[in-house]
């Protein structure tokens, strides 16, 4: 469309710019702002911005938000439960996924499409199903638990609902294909001479891997690992419903100022620090991308 | 090609069976005769019947299909213009900043999405008294905001890999720009359109997270209503529900593959 006349140019682009403009950017503004405010009984439940009395106009910034932030430990400890917990399923996630995707990407071209499908299918059914479906089969008189018991592995039905186990096993579970799809595409681009070349030259497949494969496949790795980690640092519905109360999680935590205590600018102020963690990681990741891309 | 090891093969049979394992779960118990989950005694398809003499659960699944076909609509339409003009203008100024707006909301955790979205309804609504209230539109707008971001990136790289001499050729022999995108452009990429659509569609259908936030009293969708169920325990008639939709997506998914199969046995398009 190199020739089209400038008001046609900006017919197609006022559209979408005017949409994302008022409807996303406008909107991390005022979250930004009403970090910035303090908790009212009210209707909105905040304390403007701009505020007016006898002397006019002034500006009022509250810190109580963000000093609550700061100064409790229960955000401290669900920071770190987060992070600790992405962490933990990013790195599962990479060591089942790594496998898996050297198999699909060595499989014969005709089953490939096949896998491929396979991994992507579980994604078009809802993920709250999905992660309900848990519930069942970890339940305490639950497929799993009876074939525990069958087996004579346990005496009495484990509890594994409602722990830490089962928030790390749904996560990990919800998450898989997202490190499985970057890794084959990266590993499936992957020149098979190389390899036999490190095998001519007397490399052990080992040390083949560890010199050629892996690096090479850097690029995918750190793609997969930043789809895995930033939804499951955010992931709310999977500690709520197979989580126990001592899971703590930022979404979480987020969801119960906002919709519990109706605390808007502390459901804000970790909103604003969340998307600071998550560009962090994006910053770092682009950093990685241009070092791998330059060598 | 060297197939991968036995202990590649072996993780990747496992991963894929454990990827299946709970909607499979999900299907047999649907058709279970007992109330408690997980607990087999018999097969019974009582719980279809009750799932379709749930008043509350037929609503909010009309609500999510209605609210999921819009969302679809304004977000190919929108996302399809942002990828043109990503792909074809060259640089514009503003350009950065349109490229990261179009790319951000794939990247968002949803509680940030719902959250800022909410705040900005109902900062409009003191503001300027719109919109009145929240339900399906403020639903179907926070939907649209993050689902026309995956659009532009399908239509994006479909729209990169065609050649634009065949559009400047109908500019050559006369048509006017607009023409020339409808009838040369358009069927092009129209499978990437497709394609898009059916994936806002998938988004807005499961998404609980950005409706719960900006939904109001006598608006729950699909998914809060289910979220509600499922909190207070298992219920048989979630799963024969879980069972239905995921007939509907192996249908939807298997009709597309043939309407694909066919398009490219007819020799449409270029790959």
């Amino acid at each position: 469309m190199t020739r089209a006349t400038p008001r046609g140019r900006l017919l197609v682009l006022a559209l979408p710019y005017a949409w994302l403009a008022l409807f996303f950017l406008v909107p991390l503004l005022i979250v930004l702002k009403i970090s910035f405010a303090q908790s009212l009984i009210a209707q909105p439940p905040y304390t403007p911005l701009v505020a007016h009395d006898a002397d006019g106009l002034h500006l009022a910034v509250h810190l109580d938000a963000w000093r609550l932030l700061a100064g409790d430990a229960l955000y401290a400890e669900a920071w770190l439960g987060s992070v600790a917990i992405a962490a933990t399923t990013t790195a599962v996630c990479l060591l089942l996924g790594y496998p898996m995707a050297w198999a699909m990407a060595r499989a014969p071209r005709r089953r490939q499409a096949l896998l491929l499908m396979a991994v992507v299918l579980p994604f078009w059914t809802s993920f709250l199903l999905r992660v309900y479906a848990w519930m069942g089969l970890l339940g305490r008189h639950g497929p799993l638990n009876e074939a525990l018991l069958a087996l004579g592995l346990v005496e009495r039905p484990l509890v594994l609902l409602h722990t830490p186990f089962a928030v790390y096993l749904g996560l990990v579970y919800a998450y898989l294909p997202f490190m499985v799809l970057p890794l084959y595409a990266t590993l499936e681009r992957l020149d098979e001479d190389l390899l036999e070349a490190a095998a001519d030259l007397g490399a052990r497949p080992g040390r083949a891997f560890l010199a050629v494969t892996l690096p090479l496949s850097l690029p995918g790795i750190v793609a997969g690992c930043v789809l895995v980690f930033v939804p499951a640092l955010g992931e709310l519905i999977i500690p709520d419903l197979l989580g126990g109360p001592d899971t703590l999680m930022i979404g979480k935590v987020l969801w119960d100022e906002f919709f519990a205590n109706r605390a808007w600018p502390v459901a804000a102020a970790l909103a604003v620090a969340m998307l600071a963690l998550v560009g962090a990681v994006l910053v770092v990741q682009r950093a990685l991308g241009a070092r791998l891309a330059v060598r | 090609m060297k197939r991968a090891g036995r202990f590649a093969r072996g993780m990747l049979g496992a991963g894929l069976a454990f990827l299946y394992l709970p909607i499979a779960a999900l299907i047999v118990y649907s058709f279970n005769a007992s109330q408690a989950v997980g607990v087999w005694s018999g097969f019974s398809t009582r719980w279809y019947g009750a799932l379709l003499d749930d008043e509350q659960i037929l609503a909010a699944a009309w609500l999510s299909l209605r609210v999921a076909a819009l969302n679809a609509s304004l977000a190919a339409l929108l996302g399809t213009l942002a990828a043109i003009a990503l792909v074809r203008f060259g640089a514009f100024r503003g350009r950065a900043l349109f490229a990261a707006l179009t790319t951000a909301p794939l990247v968002m955790p949803e509680v940030i999405l719902g959250l800022s979205a909410l705040l900005t309804f109902v900062a409009l609504e003191g503001l300027i008294g719109w919109p009145a209230g929240r339900g399906a539109t403020t639903i179907v707008i926070a939907h649209v905001t993050f689902c026309m971001a995956y659009v532009a990136v399908i239509v994006q790289s479909r729209l990169a890999g065609q050649d634009p001499a065949l559009e400047e050729a109908a500019l050559d022999l006369g048509a006017t720009p607009a023409v020339a995108f409808l009838r040369v452009t358009l069927p092009l990429i129209a499978p990437a359109v497709a394609a898009g659509w059916l994936l806002a569609f998938t988004l807005s259908l499961d998404d609980l997270v950005v409706a719960s936030f900006v939904s109001g009293p006598g608006a729950s969708t699909l998914p809060m209503v289910i979220y509600s169920k499922v909190r207070l325990g298992l219920s048989p008639e979630i799963n024969a529900l879980a069972t239905l939709l995921v007939a509907a997506v192996a249908l939807t998914l298997a009709i597309s593959a043939w309407l694909m199969l066919r398009g490219s046995a007819r020799g449409n398009g270029p790959d």
